[in-house]
């Protein structure tokens, strides 16, 4: 549409999705939330995604204004496939499966196998994407942005966290520091140490296991320098967000 | 050039004659039917100078296209207030939130879906809401006074 308006003719014809219902709402599943593939960010901000996927609604509150907010959708976030998109990093950290169909089949896909670089998919010219399947996990999460701003902000630097308590795993997905969004494994077997024991019992992560953990997560981090930051800055924040959510994290699940 | 097609605008269903494929609803509305209270600005979504409801909810116009909501309610700052001049509208003026007055129009619909959905909004309700809505004159804060004093009048009229 912003193409169009800066003068760029369409140059080809337009199917409107806006009357498929079945792809624009979402349902709460047992331990999955099926979200719509034209759900907006204000539907996924709200209840029933705000008490059991909190980061997902987290991470859709910051996305531009309510006007942007009522129009954007979290297919629309996963095919653009920028670096920067709000929900990918969080989506990448709960392992969430992203249902593709085309007329003739439907596909299961991770997010590291839809989004394979910066605005690029593996999606086929044919293919739509009818709903993001998120599952729901017991114990911590959040998103943390860094922008220039708190409203209408591209992000800077993203920081999703997940502690999940049945697994035993914490998992971390970073947004606008490599050219998709990134998991951390180092930093990801690091944290699970340290807030397990080797025979399950949860522990309380210390501030030296944070330290470590944090600088393990810089290290993950791929930023590049460009015209929103600088590899310096999106590496420190990586590194504050992250230890910033592991003492949330640690602080809340031991005050339960 | 694509089929004419009719839009429902302010409780009354038009006709877009001659449209042009993929055109914007703020195209549509200016050019084509006559709205001008409807700004165009940015043309991309960041400046809410635009913004319309769409069945309630609140657009920025130049990122819908028209074409795509002929079967949905649109309401303009045109089709606000039953007499003409709304409740905002007229706090708005006696607040003094109007200095150029060219975001005026889209922060008067924006107040409206703001004060629909969040009738007890407080001021970083407000503040959040209006994300979406620049204004380089007032500095933002007679704009809140007025929603806010349009608040408090709205819950006192309740019985």
């Amino acid at each position: 549409m912003v193409a169009v308006n800066h003068g760029h003719p369409m140059t080809s014809d337009v199917v409107s999705l806006d009357r498929v219902d079945e792809i624009r709402g979402l349902t709460l599943d047992g331990d999955v939330v099926r979200i719509g593939g034209a759900a907006t960010w204000t539907l996924i901000a709200d209840e029933p995604v705000r008490s059991t996927v909190p980061a997902l609604a987290q991470a859709a509150r910051t996305v531009g204004s309510p006007q942007i907010r009522n129009a954007g959708t979290i297919g629309g976030n996963i095919a653009t496939a920028s670096p920067a998109g709000d929900s990918l990093g969080v989506l990448a950290a709960l392992d969430a499966t992203v249902e593709v169909r085309s007329a003739s089949c439907t596909r299961l896909m991770a997010i590291p196998d839809v989004i394979i670089g910066p605005k690029v998919t593996s999606l086929e010219a044919d293919e739509l994407i009818v709903a993001v399947h998120v599952p729901v996990v017991r114990g911590w999460q959040s998103y943390a942005k860094v922008g220039v701003r708190n409203a209408m902000v591209i992000a800077t630097v993203g920081v999703a966290t997940v502690v999940n308590e049945e697994a035993r795993s914490v998992s971390f997905g970073l947004t606008s520091v490599g050219p998709t969004p990134l998991r951390c494994p180092d930093a990801e077997v690091a944290a699970c140490e340290a807030f397990w024991t080797l025979d399950g019992t949860p522990r309380t992560p210390t501030a030296r296991d944070i330290g470590h953990i944090a600088e393990l997560v810089m290290e993950g981090a791929q930023p590049i320098d460009d015209h929103r930051s600088s590899v310096e800055y999106r590496r420190h924040s990586v590194g504050v967000l992250a230890a910033r959510h592991l003492r949330t994290a640690a602080r809340t699940l031991r005050e339960q | 050039m694509s089929k004419p097609y009719q839009l429902h605008v302010n409780g009354q269903t038009l006709d877009v004659p001659d449209p042009v494929p993929g055109e914007s609803l703020m195209t549509v509305l200016r050019e084509r039917l006559g709205l001008r209270g409807t700004k165009t600005a940015c043309s991309e979504g960041e400046c809410g100078s635009c913004s319309v409801l769409v069945d309630g909810e609140l657009m920025c116009s130049c990122l819908v296209m028209a074409a795509a909501v002929t079967d949905r309610a649109i309401t303009t700052v045109e089709g606000l207030g039953d007499d003409g001049i709304s409740d905002i509208q007229r706090a708005f003026v006696e607040c003094g939130a109007v200095q150029c007055g060219f975001c005026t129009p889209g922060l008067i619909v924006a107040a409206h879906a703001l004060l629909d959905r969040h009738p007890d909004a407080t001021t970083d309700t407000v503040r959040e809401e209006l994300a979406g809505n620049l204004c380089r004159c007032t500095g933002y804060g007679r704009i809140i006074d007025a929603i806010h004093s349009v608040a408090i009048a709205r819950r006192g009229d309740r019985p």
